[in-house]
């Protein structure tokens, strides 16, 4: 079923046993994210060692492809530099705006190819990219933070 | 006649299409729009083809047959409402409708029976759709005054024990939805009316999703003004209905100001065109407003007695199937007293996007999220919910065709 590139297995196990998916106590950045249009929300947390990125944690509500999504980001991120990081979140950006071309780089994405079905699917693709775009405020506000 | 759905969905050639893969269109989500039957596209293209010309303007004959058409249209809805002719004002849509209401009380000046201050009160209720919530949230701040409203119960009905003090002497407006976009609920209006207009207070009735289900009769309703998108009863989108008392249009100052809406104009200042003409500025969405005119005719010539009760028979059918699957949870009430077709539920730990997308992958096309309106969703606790509206073209067929993929939803994300 033409479905099943949609929801692989890998954001079905994601969505039930998600990833850093408790706020952590301290942080440098915190940030809340909604997706008007279905209400999906986001806090997530970011701290960072210098340059590292230190943690990411989250919480929040969403669909699966939502919470796969930011489960899989913290997942790749975490010990990463930023700007790595910087360059696995626009080359899945790049991917979500495929509209179906394209099967993601696995040596840079990872788990996260498994989303590129969400390209195909243009009501889905803010769903997917909720927790990229927190990640994306949280670190620039983290980082103007070390001054 | 006896109603015959098979043989109305065939006047609506969208109807006809598949979706993802050849699956046939199940069309639920009439409650965000309806689909448009061959007389309204025809009509709405046929102006064009036709008759195009700027209403009320041109010394020709194109000019002529154009207003025909037009003022044609507004007799239909005035009928269509049991309203006079007059009292039908063309807008773009349903928010609109609102938002001109709501702005044009806030033109009015002391002394003005819609004026507004601190002090006063506007009263809303819990399940309004955005349209009629946030303009008079503004319209409040904007004035200085209350915003108040009434709650909604676990049973998805409005709280009306407060009545007496939700709406009390200070009260200028009472906004309320006759049926909730939601939770399908049907508003006892009789109750509020008499309440607010004890008080000397106008109520605004939001009608987008009774007008095209039911018989609707203005002066039984005893409200005071009325809004309704064309687009949700079988009509163009682009084109809605605001309608207001007589006497009341006379003092309500005009919103949008230009062309077409004036008697008088000098350098420095101008007057105002009586009713309707005094709220309807610029060059109307014409076409569309003929091809809601055709909308309502359609919907006459079915009858909205027999579409009525072809949805509450539809709506008991699906009510009862969805009561059979587990984990499912309906929003709103469970009967179809006092309720509409607007179906609302959750299911499980099953999110309503996912939900959707499942649905859609078998040609169902629901709708998810929180309706536009976020305040009601949260009340009830729930993020989001997944909404099936019913229509004069549904079938049991279709319901059926909902339930199983309802089942086979469960069975996929439960793997």
């Amino acid at each position: 079923m033409q479905l099943d590139n949609l929801y692989q297995e890998v954001i079905l196990d994601h969505y039930k046993n998600p990833q850093h998916k408790k706020l952590s106590a301290s942080y440098d950045a915190q940030v809340h994210h909604v997706n008007p249009s279905c209400g999906d929300e986001i806090t997530l947390n970011v701290t960072l060692d210098g340059n590292l990125v230190k943690d990411v944690s989250w919480d929040g509500v969403g669909c699966s492809i939502s919470q796969a999504s930011v489960s899989i980001l913290t997942d790749l991120l975490i010990g990463k530099d930023l700007t790595q990081a910087q360059e696995i979140a626009d080359s899945f950006m790049h991917l979500m705006q495929s509209k179906g071309t394209e099967k993601g780089d696995e040596e840079i994405l990872e788990d996260a190819v498994a989303l590129a079905g969400v390209s195909q699917y243009p009501a889905r693709i803010k769903c997917a990219l909720l927790g990229w775009m927190a990640f994306k405020d949280a670190s620039v506000q983290a980082l103007a933070k070390q001054g | 006649m006896a109603f015959d759905a098979h043989a109305i969905a065939k006047d609506f050639p969208i109807l006809d299409r598949t979706i993802r893969d050849g699956k046939r269109l199940i069309y639920l989500d009439s409650g965000a729009t309806s689909q448009k039957p061959n007389v309204v596209i025809d009509a709405e293209s046929n102006f064009y083809r036709f008759s195009n010309s700027a209403v009320h303007r041109g010394a020709h004959q194109l000019a002529e047959e154009a207003t025909d058409a037009y003022e044609g249209a507004r007799s239909i809805v005035a009928k269509f409402l049991n309203a006079e002719v007059d009292e039908i004002i063309f807008t773009k849509g349903a928010t609109e409708s609102l938002n001109l209401v709501a702005y044009a009380m806030g033109n009015a000046a002391p002394g003005n029976r819609f004026h507004l201050k601190a002090g006063d009160s506007i009263v809303v209720t819990e399940m309004e759709h955005h349209a009629n919530l946030i303009p008079w949230q503004q319209l409040a701040a904007r004035t200085g005054a209350t915003l108040k409203w009434f709650s909604v119960t676990d049973e998805g009905r409005l709280d009306l024990s407060q009545i007496n003090t939700v709406i009390d002497e200070r009260t200028k407006v009472v906004a309320l939805t006759h049926q909730s976009n939601v939770l399908g609920t049907i508003n006892p209006l009789e109750e509020i009316t008499s309440r607010a207009h004890e008080v000397g207070a106008v109520v605004v009735l939001d009608a987008c999703q009774s007008v095209p289900h039911m018989p609707t009769d203005v002066k039984a309703l005893n409200i005071d003004f009325l809004a309704f998108s064309g687009h949700k009863a079988v009509g163009p989108t682009g084109i809605g209905i605001f309608w207001g008392r007589a006497e009341l249009l006379a003092e309500l100052p005009p919103f949008l100001t230009g062309g077409s809406m004036i008697e008088n104009v000098t350098m420095t200042s101008a007057t105002w065109a009586p009713a309707p003409r005094k709220f309807e500025a610029g060059v109307p969405n014409m076409a569309q407003a003929v091809g809601l005119g055709a909308a309502l005719t359609y919907l006459t010539s079915i009858g909205m007695e027999n579409i009525y009760r072809h949805e509450t028979e539809l709506t008991a059918y699906l009510l009862a199937g969805l009561a059979d699957i587990s984990d499912l949870r309906v929003v709103g009430p469970t009967t179809t007293d006092n309720r509409g077709g607007a179906v609302s539920f959750t299911l499980g730990d099953i999110h309503p996007h996912d939900l959707g997308q499942y649905l859609d992958s078998q040609g169902i096309a629901v709708r998810t999220g929180h309706h536009c309106a976020w305040p009601l969703t949260r009340k009830l606790g729930v993020p989001a919910t997944t909404r099936a509206s019913l229509y004069l073209y549904n079938t049991t067929e279709d319901l059926d065709a909902l339930i199983t993929g309802v089942q086979g939803a469960q069975k996929y994300f439960g793997r």
